[in-house]
């Protein structure tokens, strides 16, 4: 248990280090005085609740839920007195385990923080046991806890009777967590900490923030990548009644203005004379040609087995495809957003933040303020799906600026407007692939030669990888063979860093929402091409036990369902991302507007150890539907002169109610460690769709989203 | 100028330009946030109200232009349609992110008064403006059966 700190650590802090009270079941407001709190996570007071410090953020997978759920489960809690709170920005304490700072991504949540919280619990639960067995004088092992009430006989007490005298004894420090055949809320059902207050209202994101004398603010963009502002016509702007003041910043142009609305009308009235000599003013369908045109060489090596040109000089056929990804942009409901005040020395940051600790300092440099001084107020974050983590955190940053630039004469409001949250960049970076490859005479691979070309998300950036001075950004081809799976004896993979002028981001799931693609729509016509089951086929090949049996149990549950109806088919996918399995049967049909109409997905996953098997689900569809939305109907495409062509929600199509399939999940049944499911249902769904759809039409699907027109 | 309308019952009064959207005049005048911006052109519904009871995008609505109605918000639904809707939801946790969520609620509360017993193509197309971008519409679908007490899946 190296990260728990030492009760010192953070006993001697600013009090108990709360971010925000997460207004969930137990809305109302407290004034928190922990009586016992054996670590940073876990606290036991005298009304007898037990709070939780989340120290991730909530933004939809349900790490919230989760932690409450593992630490409650190891303290033989009652659901009912557990509330859970955001964490203070505070490294030392609350850093994720896999990235050395606090954050989450790449599905981490409950991977990286499994063990620190069953052994948060286990600790806080052996204290308030010795602590009744000394009070009756019965040996340890026969006191028992249930449900929030210790108990040994006929003798019982609550937590927050016990806390007290706990609190006197030592923290235990090597606290043995259960075993598995005891857990009373891992792999059950618990309300989710959150439902209540986002079904009526009452959560309280960063845009719902209202602080006395606040100024709201809306940034003008420059209309191209890389453009700087030569010369700004404020009058017209300023004209506007509620408009405060205009100032240059970093990013743009800001206005100040009384209402967000006015914030808004003043930004367009702006008349800009934008520099445009060092923007990137190259097309999409430029970039596509230049990505086109790399792959045709091979590019750096990434991984390589075997004799790949020699395989396929002896293939009996072969297949040479190139697959056309786009820009996407990952469009969370709530766009970004920053509340920004100055207090003392300091600042107050009001946010869903991804990074809470790099942020916090990135913001603090951009105001000019000591991060010590500084404080970040955690807030829900309406969705993020990568967009949240851009490494120089940009949005922060510009908020802070803007807070600066108005000297801080008030705490300001930067609200992105959908238009600048879709057209300002962090995009999936447009990805072109390569795959040539062939079968022998007896239908098996011979040979796969795959060259990719995308830019980097982190080349230049302070989380730049060292792969990446070698020309090879991981996280552009993950999944493409390496973690994974297929045997194939005789493969390459080869990597060229491009260089755009548009910034690149994780976006849910990463390298693998590309990668999966491609192998799996390949994967299966060459399986068609040696006259090989889909099913079958892919159970010979693949490496993994647990990727088999995923497969073995989507194709099963697809099986037992009627089968599809004349004029549809299924089509399957199976792909490992972040230590999770999951394969996928999707029944399709061409539908009134000609693109695929997913009816039916079957999913099954392995995650580990379920923690909360409802939200597995619910990642699982989210996962499926977020996956599905941009590969039907999503791209950003930058035209003539670097300008983005989708500025709302009117062009750039987002998934609604009556495109969503039914989804059927098993989760299959594991003692592994827990790993993630934020991302892992995504990467399935695509191919599983667009094999299908071949199978329907005759036409393999080279180019996503399915609207752009060359599949129909 | 002031515009005087209802709102969850009461008497309010905007005293400011009439071409306000509601929404702003909700957020960011009257205190009332439980009505989320998206996207401010009436295509993601997170804005979405009741005006005089039925769905109204509340961002495209001019304050000036409601004078006299009658408007509600998550923050003042009531009555057992809208029970029933919030306690589906909840039942089966249809919130991820949540940020949509008000939106979701106010229209699906819109469309069982309208249609007390939906048919799946009356969900379709009663929801078919409010996006969710962390796509849980499989629930949103199942709530409103659930609120409705209708049962049965699609074909």
């Amino acid at each position: 248990m190296n990260a728990i700190a030492s009760r010192r650590s953070f006993l001697t802090g600013a009090a108990l280090t709360i971010g925000f009270v997460l207004p969930g079941k137990r809305a109302r407001a407290r004034t928190l005085r922990p009586v016992l709190q054996p670590n940073a996570f876990v606290s036991v007071h005298g009304d007898n609740s037990v709070v939780i410090i989340a120290k991730h953020v909530e933004f939809g997978q349900g790490p919230a839920t989760g932690v409450a759920t593992i630490i409650a489960d190891e303290m033989d809690a009652a659901w009912e007195q557990v509330t859970v709170l955001f964490a203070a920005a505070n490294d030392p304490l609350y850093k994720n385990l896999f990235f050395g700072t606090m954050g989450v991504g790449g599905s981490t949540a409950i991977r990286e923080s499994w063990d620190q919280m069953r052994m948060a619990g286990a600790a806080a639960r052996a204290m308030l046991v010795e602590a009744a067995a000394q009070r009756w004088g019965v040996p340890v092992g026969e006191v028992t806890v249930a449900k929030g009430i210790v108990s040994a006989g006929s003798r019982k007490a609550t937590f927050g009777e016990l806390a007290e005298a706990a609190s006197q004894l030592p923290v235990p420090q090597n606290p043995v967590p259960k075993t598995a055949g005891r857990y009373v809320y891992i792999g059950k059902h618990v309300p989710k900490v959150d439902s209540i207050a986002k079904t009526n209202g009452t959560a309280k994101f960063t845009q719902d923030v209202r602080l006395p004398g606040m100024v709201h603010v809306a940034v003008r963009r420059p209309p191209a990548f890389g453009a700087t502002v030569r010369k700004v016509e404020e009058a017209a702007a300023r004209a506007i009644s509620g408009v405060l003041d205009v100032k240059l910043v970093p990013s743009g142009v800001a206005v100040y203005a009384r209402d967000t609305w006015t914030a808004q009308r003043g930004a367009a009235a702006l008349e800009v004379d934008w520099d445009l000599s060092k923007a990137e003013t190259r097309s999409s369908e430029r970039m596509f040609a230049e990505h086109s045109a790399a792959v045709r060489s091979p590019g750096v090596e990434v991984e390589a087995a075997g004799d790949v040109a020699a395989a396929l000089g002896r293939a009996a056929k072969r297949i040479d495809a190139t697959f056309y990804f786009p820009f996407l942009a990952h469009a969370p409901m709530e766009t970004m957003d920053y509340v920004v005040e100055k207090k003392g020395e300091g600042i107050e940051v009001y946010a869903g933040s991804q990074f809470q600790v790099g942020e916090m300092r990135a913001m603090c440099g951009a105001a000019g303020v000591p991060f010590e001084q500084s404080r970040l107020v955690q807030h829900y974050a309406g969705g993020s799906f990568g967009r949240r983590a851009t490494p120089v955190m940009f949005d922060g940053v510009e908020a802070a600026a803007c807070a600066r630039a108005y000297g801080f004469a008030a705490p300001v409001k930067v609200v992105a407007s959908r238009e600048n949250d879709l057209t300002g960049g962090w995009y999936r970076p447009l990805t072109v692939h390569r795959v040539q490859a062939g079968i022998d005479s007896a239908g098996n691979i011979s040979g796969w030669d795959q060259v990719a070309a995308a830019r980097s998300v982190t080349k230049g950036t302070p989380m730049e990888s060292p792969q990446v001075r070698k020309g090879i950004d991981t996280g552009m081809v993950e999944g493409s063979n390496d973690t994974s799976q297929y045997a194939i004896t005789d493969f390459r993979l080869g990597h060229h860093l491009m260089d755009t002028g548009v910034p690149g981001l994780w976006w849910r799931s990463v390298g693998h929402t590309t990668t999966a693609f491609v192998k799996e729509t390949m994967i299966d016509e060459l399986l068609e091409l040696g006259g090989k089951d889909p099913l079958e086929g892919r159970l010979a090949l693949l490496k993994h036990d647990r990727a088999r049996t995923v497969l073995r149990k989507a194709a099963e549950m697809a099986a037992s369902a009627k089968p599809p109806k004349k004029g549809r088919a299924r089509g399957v996918a199976v792909h490992e991302s972040f230590d999770t399995f999951v394969a996928q049967v999707a029944e399709v049909s061409v539908g009134a507007d000609g693109l695929p109409k997913v009816h039916k997905v079957w999913c099954a996953v392995d995650c580990g150890i379920a923690v909360n098997p409802d939200i597995i689900r619910a990642q699982m569809e989210g996962g499926i539907g977020y996956g599905l939305g941009h590969a039907l109907y999503a791209e950003l495409v930058l035209g003539e002169g670097g300008v983005v062509q989708q500025t709302n929600f009117d062009s750039y199509r987002s998934l609604r109610i009556g495109e969503m399939p039914d989804i059927e999940v098993a989760i299959i049944a594991s003692t592994e460690k827990p790993s993630g499911v934020g991302e892992p249902g995504l990467p399935p769904i695509a191919p599983a769709v667009a094999n299908a759809w071949r199978r329907l039409t005759g036409k393999p699907v080279r180019r996503l989203p399915f609207a752009h027109g060359d599949n129909a | 100028m002031a515009t005087t309308f209802q709102l969850n019952g009461k008497s309010a009064t905007f005293d400011g330009d009439p071409e306000m959207p509601l929404l702003w005049v909700l957020r960011d005048h009257l205190g009332l946030t439980g009505t989320k911006y998206g996207c401010g052109i009436a295509q993601c519904g997170a804005c979405t109200v009741h005006l005089d009871g039925k769905n109204r995008r509340s961002c495209v609505t001019p304050v000036g232009t409601i004078a006299g109605r009658s408007v509600t918000t998550i923050e003042g639904v009531t009555g057992k349609t809208a029970e029933a809707v919030k306690a589906a939801w909840v039942k089966i946790d249809v919130p991820q992110c949540g940020f949509c969520q008000s939106g979701q609620v106010m229209s699906a509360i819109g469309l069982l008064t309208a249609k007390p017993r939906p048919t799946d193509a009356d969900i379709d197309h009663g929801m078919a403006g409010n996006i969710c971008r962390c796509a849980t519409y499989v629930r949103i679908r199942q709530a409103i059966k659930d609120a409705a007490g209708v049962k049965g899946a699609r074909a």
